[in-house]
Formats: C-alpha cells, structure tokens, sequence
C-alpha cells in the first residue's frame, strides 16, 4: 500500500529525514514511535503533502502512484488520510458543510455521485452514532471552542467518513483522557480491515493498547532504527528510548 | 460634439444652466436649498486628498470626467435585478419608472420625491449638511428625483426593493438621486437596495439619503453596490435615530470602479442603536472608500461595526471609522471591527479607526487587521480532498460571515449572502 524507500527531507535548510525506508503492506497498521525531534510529525507532513518541507531524496509510492508528485488534494482523494495532531480552527466554516464538500469532493475524484444535504446527513448520523459523537457537533464552526478530544475525535469523523486506503494518524493520543482514547481507537480499529492500512505515529506507548499494531518502528534521528513485533512497543516501554538508541 | 467642461465648474456650469428646470424650482424651499449647495459645492469643490475625510480616496477620476445629464428613454426597459420582496421601486438613471415599480397596496406611502416636493419643506435637507459633505452639495444642488418613504407610527412595512439601474453607454451621465426614509414610532421596514448597470454603462450615481428612525422603530438598510465595472458611486447616509429605535445598515461593495460608502449616523435618544456592517469585495483595479461616522449623542445607546474588506490584483480598499461619543452619553457601548484580507501582493488597504469620548463611563473598542489566507487552513482542507480554489472560496466565505450574520433581518441576509456567493464565483 505504502512504500517508502530513502527518504530524505529537510525543514528550512536543517536535514530532518536521513533516510526513511518504510513498507505498510495492504490490510496491515503499523507504528511508529520515536521521541520528541525524530522526524514522526515531519514524516507526516511530507506524506500528506504539506508546504514547507524540501524533499531532498528517495520516493514514496502510494497505491502504485508516486505520491510526493501529487498536490496534498489528489493525495486526499486517492485514498491517503492525515489525522492531524493539532486540528486546524476554521472560524466561520461550518462543520457539516466542511464535512459534506470533503466527503464530496473526495467522491467526484474517485467518479462517485455527490450526496446532497439530506443524503450527506444520513451517513453523517450513523458514522456519528458509531462514533459516541453528538449531533450537535456537526452544526459547529470546523474545531473552534472544541476540546482536545472533541478535536480528535473530529479527525475520526472525518475519517470514518472519508474511509481512506491508509490513514495517518499523528500523535493522536496527544491530550486525549483515557475515555476519548478509547473513542478514537474503536473509531480507527472499526475500520481495520483487507482494504484498510494505517501509520500510527506516537510517542506513547499507551495508544498501541487500544490499536494493536501488526509492526513497531522506532524512528530516531531521522531514520528507522529499529522494526520488530507488538512486542517492541512494549520494550520501549519499560527500558525507553535509551536502549534502542545504545543497541542501534 | 462639443468639449465638456469637467470638475466642479461642469457641474456648477450645469447647475446655472438648469437652475430654473430643475424638480422644485418654483418653490422657495427647494430653491433656497438648491442655492445654498451650488454656493456650499463652488466653495469646497471636488474634495482633493489634501481634505482629511478624502485622505486615501481621489475624486480625480471622477472630476475629470466630463458628465452629461441623464436622457434615458422614459420607456426603456433595462433589465431588473432579482426580487427580494414583492414590493419595488425601480430608477433608470436616476428617475423613478413607476411602470417597473410595484408600490400598490403598501401599509406605507412611496412617493417619488420629484412629485412629493411641494410637502417635504423642513424634511427635505434637514440632516444632509452641504457645507461639510461637497457630495451631499452636489446631490442637493442637482438631484431631480429619489423616493419618499413614509411608514407611520406602529406599523411593520415588510421588504421593499429599492432598485437604481445606471445605462449610459456613449457618454457618461450623472445622477444624484435623493431619498427620503422616515419611520414612525414602533414601525418597521427593511429596505433592500440593489445599485447596477450593465456592463460598459458609464456613469455617476451619486445618491443621498436621509434616514429618521422615530422612538422604537427598526430599520434595516441593506445596499448592494454592484454598479457597472467602469461606474462611479459616491453615496452619503445619514441616519438618525431615537430613544430604543434602531437603524440596521449593510452595504456590500462589490462593483464601480471608484465608489464609496459614506455613513453618518446619531444615535439621538437614550437606548437607540446602530448597526453599521458592510463588506468591499474588490476585483484588480477597483476602489471602494467605507467611511463611518458615528455620534452617540445620548445615553445608553449601543452600535456595533464590523466591516471587511477582500483585496485581489491592484485593488485597493479603505476604511475610515469615527465613534463620537459625546459628554452626555453615558453608558455607551460600542464595538467597531474592520479587517481586510489580501489575495494579492499588489492589493492595499488604509485603515483609520477614530475615537473621541468625552464621557466617563463608556465600553468602546476597536480592532483593526489584515491578514492573508491562512496557509494552516489551507492545508487542512486541502488534505481533505477540497480542491484549492473550493478551499479558499470556504475561508474567503468564512471571513465574511461575521459581518453577514450581524443583520438581523432574515430576507437582508439572505440577499447579501446570494450577492457574496455570486461575486465570488464570478472571481474565482
């Protein structure tokens, strides 16, 4: 689904990525961990193709596409989701309207029917009501006045309706308490299936509780050090970063 | 054809020359008023930017032009903008065309100001001040028509669409209509304006209006300049309003090549109110001038200003805001936002809020910014699959919701958003 292969980026003149080489197989969640100033969110970003970061080498192939020639739009629309770590505010911009011209817009890329008003309301109800989320959320300005939580779970929102080929989720667990983690991961592990790859990228442990990742990477200094099962996840965990750091 | 002279000597040449023609000319009152204005308009002149209220604003483009009197056909039939209500007063070029208006039945009177001249001694002029605004001189000196309106005392008037259509094409008119909007206590009305001409008319719309909102009566003025690309509008309001009466003005700046969107209004009586909100969506080469000017003049009074500017190519934008609050007025509370955003490097808005309070005890602020898209928000939606043109429609959109959701009346926010909708597709 998704192949990284000697990735390198750097954020204003300053090397971030050394290296990344990267598999996520169809149908498979990996993760990826690294302590703070490794690269996780830059990796993101690069995916998700945002201004700012210089691609200085190596490629990343989506769905047998290459990715990184592909405005952050096309990337939306062939089947790519980034869940970000600090949703954006957008004063003035209804929520069900930016739910219904994404979910609409993703569609007529893909050559499916729009949904109207009404149509749009109907799958929005029932990903709602999957999700333990109110309705009154759909009638709010795009994450203004909304907590942490309800952030995140806003990205779920939109996951579950924009149903991606592979989401990346960004430090999701970030302020999240231990009620709206579970919310976030029932949301991401109801998607989990043949047709459905994900990158979590986090620092914690805590939400590979919850999401139980088929494959752990640890990122460090811009590069993956080390890949293994679950069960490094844990590893990482009780002996922190340290260890691998003195074993890589 | 013969070379016209332009500047305030055209005007005031033609003045001289219509002085006896003109709607009203036998009647002392209007003359006397008439007279007054020339005198007020050769004094002052076109304002020059060496005038503080004309600092970023220059009349030259317009001065320069040499302006013929409008001679429309009485029967040309232009066509009209969409209905916002059912009833509708139409100007061709500054005249009323009773055979393109629907003014029967109303729960108010409508008259044109041309044939209600003979009764408006001491209402005719009574807030426009010629000496201070030389376009409100040059509309006194010159206006041949306007509409009356006169909605008594408690009774609630519903939409009425004031239409002004500008047609001159080979050589450009002026026209300085004057209207005159009074409402009785507790009464209501909202008028919805709409100001265009097709596309190559040249032309100056020069309109006055004098507003009286008695004690409890609710106005709510909304004006969408969408004049003709290579028009002219220079508009002056003024507005008073009485103790609990409120007066709810919007105008949309969206056409002309020079316009602008001059305010007065006193607040006169205790707990009276104003609204003034507008937006200026400005396309390369455009010009659009919001200046406001705002006496609270009695206590416990409320006004709210959110006016916002959108600035694309060699546009250029301004806002002027000034909040008198007198000695008496105490307890006064008002807010006044204005805040511009550019879509081009080239664009420019001057921004010059005002405040002067010789009162005590008064909650005033104002807040002035300009900004660019946000490359956040960009991204954001754009990493939801919404093109990039979609995505900047929704955040142009956004940030002039707030000052459309400060009208209060439904069918007035209604035709704006249609308006803001329709000026952006066209743009984008």
């Amino acid at each position: 689904m998704l192949k990284i292969e000697g990735l390198t980026a750097e954020v204003e003149g300053k090397q971030i990525l050394k290296g990344i080489d990267l598999e996520v197989p169809v149908g498979e969640v990996h993760a990826i961990m690294g302590p703070n100033g490794s690269g996780k969110s830059t990796l993101s970003y690069v995916l998700s193709g945002r201004e700012g970061y210089e691609i200085t080498g190596g490629s990343v192939t989506f769905a047998g596409q290459d990715l990184l020639a592909l405005e952050p739009e096309e990337r939306a629309a062939s089947g790519l989701f980034l869940a970000f770590q600090y949703p954006v505010e957008l004063p003035g911009v209804g929520n069900a309207l930016f739910l219904r011209t994404a979910l609409n817009a993703v569609r007529k890329a893909r050559g499916e029917p729009e949904l109207d008003a009404m149509q749009f309301l109907k799958v929005a109800r029932e990903r709602l009501k999957a999700l333990q989320i109110g309705e009154d959320m759909l009638k709010r300005g795009v994450n203004v006045g909304f907590s942490g939580g309800e952030k995140k779970r806003n990205e779920v929102l939109q996951m579950a309706l924009l149903q991606p080929k592979l989401a990346i989720l960004d430090e999701t667990d970030s302020g999240l308490d231990i009620d709206a983690l579970k919310i976030v991961s029932d949301g991401v592990n109801a998607l989990r299936g043949p047709g459905f790859s994900a990158l979590v990228i986090t620092h914690y442990q805590r939400l590979l509780d919850y999401i139980v990742p088929d494959r752990v990477h640890v990122l460090m200094g811009g590069r993956i050090v080390q890949s293994g099962g679950p069960e490094l996840a844990k590893q990482l965990e009780a002996e922190g970063y340290a260890s691998v750091q003195a074993a890589a | 054809m013969s070379a016209h002279p332009t500047g305030a000597a055209g005007f005031l040449h033609r003045y001289e020359g219509l002085r006896m023609r003109l709607p009203g000319a036998r009647l002392p009152f209007v003359a006397a008023l008439r007279d007054q204005a020339a005198e007020a308009f050769r004094t002052q002149g076109f304002p020059t930017r060496r005038v503080e209220a004309w600092k970023y604003t220059d009349l030259r483009p317009v001065a320069d032009a040499g302006f013929d009197e409008a001679l429309t056909a009485v029967d040309s039939a232009p066509d009209l903008p969409p209905a916002h209500g059912t009833a509708r007063a139409v100007f061709v070029d500054g005249r009323f065309r009773p055979d393109l208006s629907a003014l029967d039945g109303l729960p108010y009177a409508v008259e044109s100001l041309a044939m209600a001249l003979p009764g408006l001694d001491g209402r005719l002029g009574a807030l426009a001040r010629v000496e201070a605004q030389p376009m409100a001189a040059l509309n006194t000196m010159l206006f041949e028509d306007g509409l009356v309106v006169t909605v008594p005392a408690g009774a609630a008037g519903g939409v009425l669409d004031l239409v002004s259509i500008g047609t001159a094409s080979e050589r450009p008119e002026a026209f300085h209509p004057r209207h005159l909007i009074r409402l009785g206590a507790g009464a209501s009305l909202t008028i919805i304006e709409t100001a265009t001409g097709p596309e190559g008319a040249r032309y100056l719309h020069n309109p006055v209006y004098e507003v009286e909102v008695a004690a409890g009566a609710t106005l709510t003025h909304a004006r969408l300049q969408q004049e003709a690309p290579r028009a002219f509008q220079l508009a002056t309001a003024y507005a008073r309003v009485a103790e609990g009466g409120t007066y709810d003005n919007f105008t949309l700046n969206a056409g002309g090549r020079l316009v602008r969107n001059e305010i007065h209004t006193v607040l006169a009586g205790p707990n009276a109110a104003c609204h003034m909100n507008g937006a200026q969506l400005l396309r390369d080469g455009q010009h659009a001038d919001t200046t406001t000017v705002l006496d609270h003049a009695a206590p416990d009074c409320a006004s709210r200003q959110t006016y916002k500017t959108v600035l694309m190519g060699r546009s250029r934008g301004v806002f002027q805001g000034k909040i008198h609050v007198h000695q008496v007025a105490q307890r006064t509370d008002g807010y006044q936002m204005n805040q511009a955003l550019l879509l081009s490097p080239e664009a420019e808005i001057d921004s010059k809020p005002q405040l002067e309070i010789y009162a005590d005890d008064v909650k005033c602020s104002h807040g002035a910014t300009v900004g660019e898209i946000d490359a956040e928000q960009l991204f954001y939606l754009r990493a939801r699959g919404i093109p990039e043109p979609r995505a900047r429609a929704m955040l142009v959109e956004a940030f002039l919701k707030e000052a459309v959701e400060g009208v209060q009346d439904e069918a007035a926010r209604a035709a704006l958003d249609a308006a803001i909708t329709g000026w952006w597709e066209k743009a984008a």
